[in-house]
């Protein structure tokens, strides 16, 4: 047992939370799983604090939880005036932007 | 400072556990149709992340993550999916050619490189801990404290002016604003509504129907369900129907119709047919 | 000889220019509100332009007077003044444009008298003559060359002036086309000149014209050459003059017989310092001019349209004075002379042609004419003294200075010098025969006219520069050649004429010409006069007179030559333009389209593609830290 399983573990569920964005339509889900990417990244950013010694990773990871609140309000309303327009909360939809 | 702090065996155990839990938690959320239970799911994975930070001396924020984040963001998710609703993007059918199969091999991929790297690269880590910053009489939070307010001192007003950017975008983005006197009257409604093909006000519940949710769409007189009930963004929901009588040939006498409890066939004209 | 600058009314005689000028901007601008004295104005401004070169000519006093006028073009080295020159040889010039130009503008206004375009018509004419005294009064090669343009403007004006007729505006271009050819030449000249002695005006480049290299010279002299064969119609550039006959009557009167196509002739003789160092060019324009004449008489006598065999006549005659200016020194004066007087019974020729057509509602072919002498006698004994002073009937005009240019090809003493001689005096006897033959076709014999036609004499207003004409015709060569000798007028410009060593006697030279001009009119009368004249041209008829017919197969050979490969040249680059270089760039940029807008496919608008691609680099650039790293 050592810290690379935390960080291990950290990886895997980073990449699961980007594989769920690339799968999931469902724009809130696709949140969720940014959110779930964030918080891999806050693991090892206080395994890496334990590992040094200070608490820098943990003010770190601090601040990532206040930018992941404010993204996730701004995000939030975002879908919601999306779902007004257009009845649909499926991030497909929202494609208008192309060639 | 200790340069090797060794892990314990409660800590192992801890991880053993949980890591598992957060994984299980992880794969549900991506893996559920229904978004409620993604959000279930998530709760789950993050709670095995606080107990994480709690038992890697960070106990504030094991603390801030549980009550921010499974707290206020996560209900904060389920408000919004209560706003909106299921809908179609839930469906598990994949739209995109190829999609599925290239984020699971790429996501393999990112997985064994950046873990194997991990691995590779920490294999010798020493371990400091923290004890030489708190514990004793410095605790945590003021470890935190004393770092976030001196040498983050700038990010954390930064920080505040990003809250209140992001609380006033909120607000912009999700308010609707009417003009007094743009809402169309009872009068001009009712004008537009006969101008329309359509009249008469939509169909409610069928008149055999047990249920009157939005989700339930209204029946026909023959059993079939009225498309134009159905609510925006709601699977039709299968409705829970009340023995009817089978047809007119059968309807000798009103006792005789309201007298069969076998529900109709569905393969028989008149019968229900979805 | 130095030239003086300009005093009293020489200086003003910019004025000789102007005023033509003048007048076809307001006739050109003035619109319809000039359409009632249009005519009056055209004809007054080469009368006044008349009047002025005349009392110029008198007070010129065989000087050579340089009158300047402003800078015209002042780049780098190139400092061209505008200025003209005013000279025996351009005054005799100005004096036969402008007073030939003045009758011809009186008889246009009986002749145009109902064509609704008459003030247009007018307006051209003045802009030639203005062109055209440019042409012969600049200083320099640059004024020459735009008065040069100037004139091959108004011809092509003039030429398509019915410009609804098809065969009119072909010829037109014809004529424009041909013309360039000319003028490319005189253009390489031009800038021959400046590239070697870095001036184009007359006395500078004769001034250094001694310094140059023999070829650089010869290849001056046989440029301007070239200028001189597209503008005068001469081999092998000969094929669009008679073309050009589908211009209105006074415009093949004055701009196709007794000016411009001289135009050619003046050139040459203005280099007579050039050709004087050139041997070669020289010989080169003795060639041109005897190939010519042969070439105009032989095609002369086999055509039926009247205008035509005038044209073929004028060919033959220029080539006659390009075959006196070839002969150097000694032809300069007579080829010169030839030209004015032919200028005066060339275009009473046309005039009365015209006359003709008048009275025979525009009809041409002469098949159809006869017995015309009896309904128009002004036409006819007019007409008749021109053609007698053409064939060079003794006394007459043709006859003094015709006989001159034989005699000097004569001079030359060697072989060359008799064969020259011989060929002039066969296209002699030809020039009499068919002459002789329109004549005999047009005013004698039986009338063959088409049904519904009634001849009828032409107005005075077209009439009087008929007799004048004709009055010059009989005169000119008595007072060019004896009376008020031309030879001692052009000293200034030639030098003092030598004495000529006659191999030949003049006397024996005139009798001969006689005798074949004589046995040219007994032939044509043998063949036309005794004998009724077909209407329609007899189709079983010799190899000769059918390439007669053709004019010696002068535009088959163009065709065949030119005009084919060219054609095939234009239809190659067409291909490779099309294919090969449109497909170029046509591939290129479809291929970065078609590239681009596959590209562009790829931006979908699905957020989830582009997370993927997102994700794709992550995995890149992970194994490449990972593989740096290992590595």
């Amino acid at each position: 047992m050592s810290l690379t399983h935390y960080l291990v573990l950290a990886a895997i569920l980073f990449t699961i939370g980007a594989v769920g964005v690339l799968v999931r339509r469902n724009a809130i889900v696709v949140f969720m799983c940014v959110e779930l990417m964030l918080n891999s990244v806050n693991l090892t950013l206080v395994t890496f604090a334990r590992a040094s010694g200070t608490v820098d990773g943990q003010v770190m990871a601090f601040f990532v939880m206040v930018v992941a609140a404010a993204e996730v309000v701004v995000g939030l309303a975002i879908i919601m005036s999306l779902f007004r327009t257009r009845r649909s909360a499926s991030v497909d939809d929202a494609n208008l932007l192309k060639y | 400072m200790n340069p090797d702090v060794v892990i314990g065996t409660g800590e192992a155990v801890v991880f053993w556990v949980l890591g598992p839990i957060a994984l299980a938690g992880a794969l549900g959320m991506v893996l559920s149709r229904n978004a409620v239970h993604s959000a279930l799911w998530l709760v789950n994975t993050m709670l095995a992340l606080g107990v994480f930070y709690v038992v890697q001396e960070a106990p504030f924020l094991g603390a801030v993550q549980i009550i921010v984040y499974t707290g206020a963001i996560m209900i904060l998710f389920l408000f919004v999916l209560m706003l909106v609703g299921r809908d179609s993007s839930d469906s598990v059918v994949e739209t995109l050619r190829g999609q599925r199969v290239a984020a699971i091999v790429l996501g393999l991929g990112f997985a064994g490189l950046v873990g194997a790297g991990v691995a590779r690269a920490t294999q010798d880590l020493p371990v400091t801990g923290l004890a030489g910053v708190q514990g004793g009489e410095t605790s945590n939070i003021e470890a935190i404290a004393e770092v976030l307010f001196t040498r983050y001192l700038l990010a954390f007003e930064v920080t505040s002016a990003l809250l209140i950017t992001a609380a006033v975008g909120a607000m912009v983005l999700a308010h609707i604003e009417r003009d007094a006197g743009t809402r169309p009257t009872q009068k001009e409604l009712s004008r537009a509504r006969f101008l329309t093909d359509r009249p008469q006000t939509l169909p409610g519940p069928g008149v055999y129907a047990r249920g009157n949710s939005v989700a339930a769409p209204a029946l026909l007189p023959d059993g079939r369900l009225a498309e134009d009930s159905f609510a925006t963004g709601i699977e039709p929901q299968e409705i829970e129907q009340m023995p009817r009588p089978t047809g007119r040939a059968e309807l000798g006498s009103p006792d005789a119709a309201l007298g069969t409890l076998d529900p109709a066939p569905s393969d028989t004209p008149g019968g229900r047919d979805r | 000889m130095e030239t003086v600058p300009a005093d009293g009314l020489i200086a003003a005689s910019w004025l000789l220019i102007a005023l033509p000028l003048a007048g076809a901007a307001v006739l050109l601008l003035g619109g319809r509100r000039t359409d009632r004295w249009g005519h009056l104005l055209g004809t007054g401004t080469v009368v006044a332009a008349f009047l002025v070169g005349l009392l110029c000519t008198l007070q010129l006093d065989g000087r050579r007077v340089d009158v300047d006028l402003f800078t015209f073009v002042s780049t780098g080295s190139l400092d061209v003044q505008a200025g003209l020159l005013f000279d025996p040889l351009s005054a005799v010039f100005v004096l036969l444009i402008t007073g030939v130009g003045a009758l011809i503008h009186v008889y246009s206004i009986g002749y145009m008298a109902h064509d609704p375009r008459r003030r247009r018509f007018f307006a051209y004419l003045n802009l030639f003559v203005a062109a055209m005294l440019l042409l012969v009064l600049g200083d320099n090669f640059v004024a020459l060359y735009v008065g040069w343009e100037g004139v091959g403007l108004a011809s092509y004006l003039l030429i398509a002036f019915w410009h609804e007729r098809p065969s009119a505006a072909t010829a037109a271009k014809k004529a424009f086309i041909m013309n360039r050819v000319g003028d490319v030449g005189l253009a390489l000249a031009i800038f021959l000149m400046f590239a070697q002695l870095g001036t184009v005006s007359y006395d500078g480049v004769f001034g250094a014209v001694g310094t140059l290299a023999a070829g650089t010279v010869t290849a001056i002299g046989l440029l301007l050459l070239l200028g001189a064969c597209g503008k005068s119609g001469q081999f092998p550039l000969q094929a669009w003059l008679p073309d050009a006959m589908e211009g209105p009557t006074p415009v093949s009167a004055l701009i196709h017989a007794a000016t411009m196509v001289t135009a050619g002739v003046y050139l040459i003789a203005r280099s007579a310092p050039i050709y004087d160092e050139t041997p070669t060019a020289r010989a080169a324009v003795l060639a041109v001019g005897a190939i010519t004449l042969l070439i105009g008489a032989i095609a002369g006598c086999a055509q039926d349209d009247i205008k035509k065999v005038l044209a073929y006549s004028t060919v033959s005659q220029i080539g006659y004075m390009f075959l006196a200016v070839g002969l150097g020194p000694v032809g300069y004066v007579a080829g010169l002379a030839h030209l004015l007087t032919h200028g005066f019974f060339k275009a009473g020729l046309f005039l009365g042609a015209g006359s003709v057509m008048h009275a025979m509602d525009d009809a041409v072919d002469m098949r159809r004419f006869g017995g015309l002498a009896s309904k128009m006698k002004v036409t006819f004994v007019t007409f008749g003294l021109g053609y007698l002073a053409l064939i060079g009937f003794p006394f007459l005009s043709g006859f003094y200075t015709k006989d001159a240019i034989i005699e000097a090809a004569f001079d030359r003493g060697d072989g060359w010098g008799y064969l020259l001689g011989g060929v002039a005096i066969l296209a002699a006897g030809l020039t009499a025969f068919y002459m002789t033959r329109l004549m005999l076709m047009t005013f004698s014999g039986r009338p063959r006219w088409e049904p519904g036609v009634h001849p009828h004499e032409s107005p005075t207003v077209m009439t009087a520069p008929m007799v004048l004409l004709a009055v010059g015709s009989v005169l000119a060569g008595f007072l060019l050649v004896v009376a008020f000798p031309l030879e001692s007028w052009l000293t200034p410009v030639f030098g003092e004429p030598e004495e000529a060593e006659h191999v030949v006697a003049p006397l024996v030279v005139s009798v001969l010409v006689t005798v074949v001009m004589a046995l040219g009119v007994l032939t044509a009368w043998l063949f036309v006069g005794r004998r009724e004249v077909p209407v329609t041209a007899p189709v079983r008829v010799s190899p000769v007179t059918r390439a007669a017919r053709r004019a010696l197969y002068a535009d088959a050979v163009n065709e065949s030559v030119f005009m084919r490969p060219g054609q095939w040249l234009t239809r190659a680059l067409v291909f490779v333009d099309n294919r090969g270089v449109d497909g170029a760039v046509n591939g290129l940029a479809a291929t970065l389209g078609g590239s681009s807008s596959r590209l562009g496919r790829t931006q979908t608008g699905f957020v989830r593609s582009y997370a993927l691609s997102m994700l794709g680099g992550a995995v890149v650039v992970a194994g490449a830290l990972l593989a740096v790293t290992a590595g």
